[in-house]
């Protein structure tokens, strides 16, 4: 069998054989692995894939494995968000999304690592030690969805599914080379994921082709009544993989490009968007003249949700609770010892952003930027099709490289975390490489208009050979 | 700026023990990210209206009609700290 199937090879594999030996096979590749991107792997897997050969299943995913961040509740797995406070959470309901996967027949695998509650770009603020780049074991893979991006180009899973507040699927995405997709906001349920910010996150999967993301957007995206954020926008995702962008209107917008950006990145993003040319589209460039007060604004406003969200972690009725001579002591003590540093830091910093007196200069502020941000998506969008610009500045950098100045790693964020202040879908697709490290294309589009999207990254990807090569380290 | 005392006073408000050492550590980083975020002040935004979030829909209900909820058992699962069918705490205050 072979390491790196598409969704479709799976399903053609298990005809061949059976779910159970295609799990099997990626459980054993899973047990060889050198990237710890899984923190949990299922010891139902098996089972459930067994299950579906006695029992048969005419699901859209019958019998194919997929690797589930760990944020996103499964019943009977721990639910740890990479975090000492929840190492031994296992939650007692399964996230929408979950239900929808499972209503497909998929056979879920095991949970994947993430920077502690989804806080981090590099998977390094994880409880459980950080993940590694199939592609430079000493490199970070991205995040905070690190884990699920890893496994997907590790071949230890066809595909996975992430959550992005400011680009934690796509920044993994394009440093370990593989698709990613940040839906708009609204068009995936949030009911049972970990909240960190949510007015701003999503969950997305992650595949090894455009293809599957539309698959899997397919099985995972609808209306859900327990998320009362939720929107029934009817998207037919896999219709829209059409090989075609005759008439296709590109914006570039040249904010994205900024100060920073690694020569081989804005080589290799400039050559995609000629390509495209090539192949029927025009360009033009737009200016999107907020952008560079996008990032600041985002962390307040996540910092700030996060502040609100976190305070459910208290140690009264899960998780880590430390010993205290009253209620307040007890708390205090959990609080401290069950969070990591990052993620006390983002609770501090939101909690000032959010106090007497700082309220209007921080928050209030920052969701008066998002406004104007929203503005320039807008303005932009109404003159093309879709915007093309760099998923990340920069290739992947090394373990421990950023991890001890949070400022140099929040502005990795630069180019990912407008799209979620504007809640616009957005995918990185393979573009290029440098040094052997993979750089991603960033493709955004108007709110529920991921077919354009993914018909561009579509038509993109057929014409280019980069999603067809694999991390020599893990070969 | 923010001062040790700040940082005092606003993990208390969020309830976590920080030491000596580590207000100021946090002081300094915390400084760090405040003064980029104080980047956004040149920006004018007195006409400017909040986005509190991007989706177009207001005021979500549902009939009030109770539903079914999880078991109290499964609710206790996930703690040994328990008494009675309720969670067990330390006293308050």
């Amino acid at each position: 069998m072979a390491k790196w199937m598409s969704v479709a090879q799976v399903k053609e594999k298990i005809k061949e054989s059976s779910a159970e030996e295609v799990t099997a096979q990626y459980l054993d590749t899973i047990g060889k692995s050198k990237v710890n991107g899984y923190i949990t792997v299922s010891e139902k897997a098996l089972e459930q894939a067994k299950k579906i050969d006695v029992e048969g299943h005419n699901g859209p995913l019958a019998g194919v494995p997929i690797a589930i961040k760990d944020n996103i509740s499964v019943v009977g797995l721990p639910n740890s968000c990479g975090s000492k406070i929840l190492e031994d959470y296992i939650p007692p309901f399964n996230a929408y999304v979950i239900e929808k996967l499972l209503a497909a027949g998929a056979v879920i695998l095991g949970k994947t690592n993430m920077d502690e509650f989804a806080m981090g770009s590099s998977t390094e603020t994880s409880y459980f030690g950080p993940t590694a780049n199939p592609w430079d074991l000493e490199r970070v893979p991205g995040g905070s969805s690190g884990g699920s991006a890893a496994v997907v180009a590790a071949g230890e899973a066809p595909f996975a599914l992430g959550s992005d507040t400011g680009g934690s699927v796509r920044c993994p995405a394009a440093f370990c080379g593989v698709v990613g997709l940040k839906p708009t906001y609204g068009a995936v349920s949030r009911y049972g994921v970990v909240a960190y910010a949510n007015s701003l996150e999503q969950v997305g999967p992650l595949a090894n082709n455009v293809t599957d993301i539309a698959v899997l957007m397919d099985v995972i995206a609808g209306y859900d009544r327990k998320d009362s954020t939720s929107i029934d926008s009817k998207t037919e995702y896999q219709k829209a993989l059409i090989e075609d962008v005759k008439g296709l209107k590109i914006g570039v917008p040249k904010e994205f490009f900024g100060e920073g950006i690694h020569p081989d990145v804005e080589k290799a993003v400039w050559n995609a968007i000629h390509k495209c040319e090539d192949l029927g589209a025009s360009w033009e460039e737009v200016s999107m003249p907020h952008i560079k007060y996008a990032l600041a604004s985002y962390y307040i406003i996540a910092m700030s949700e996060a502040s609100s969200n976190l305070a459910r972690f208290d140690g009264t009725r899960y998780g880590y609770r430390a010993s205290g001579e009253n209620w307040h002591a007890m708390v205090s003590k959990t609080r401290a010892e069950g969070f990591g540093t990052e993620v006390k830091r983002r609770i501090l910093l939101g909690t000032y952003a959010l106090s007497a007196g700082y309220h209007d200069k921080y928050y209030l502020k920052a969701l008066k930027v998002r406004t104007l941000v929203k503005q320039d998506f807008d303005k932009a969008l109404s003159k093309v099709d879709v915007l093309m610009a760099p998923t990340m500045p920069n290739p992947a950098f090394k373990i421990g490289e950023k991890i001890e100045d949070p400022l140099t790693l929040y502005l990795s964020d630069v180019n990912t975390c407008p799209i979620n202040l504007a809640g616009v879908p957005s995918l990185s697709v393979p573009c290029g490489f440098t040094d052997g490290l993979p750089i991603g294309l960033q493709i955004m589009g108007k709110p529920f208009d991921e077919p354009a999207v993914l018909r561009a990254a579509y038509t993109f990807e057929q014409n280019t050979d980069y999603h067809t090569k694999r991390p020599p380290e893990v070969a | 700026m923010i001062t040790k005392e700040d940082v005092e006073h606003i993990g208390w408000l969020a309830r976590i023990d920080i030491s000596e050492q580590e207000t100021v550590e946090h002081m300094e980083k915390l400084n760090s990210v405040l003064g980029y975020f104080g980047q956004l002040d040149e920006l004018p935004t007195e006409d400017v209206a909040p986005t509190y979030h991007v989706a177009e829909i207001h005021n979500v209900f549902r009939d009030d009609v109770v539903e079914e909820c999880l078991p109290q058992e499964v609710v206790l699962e996930n703690t040994e700290h328990k008494q009675d069918g309720a969670f067990r705490v330390p006293k308050i205050g």
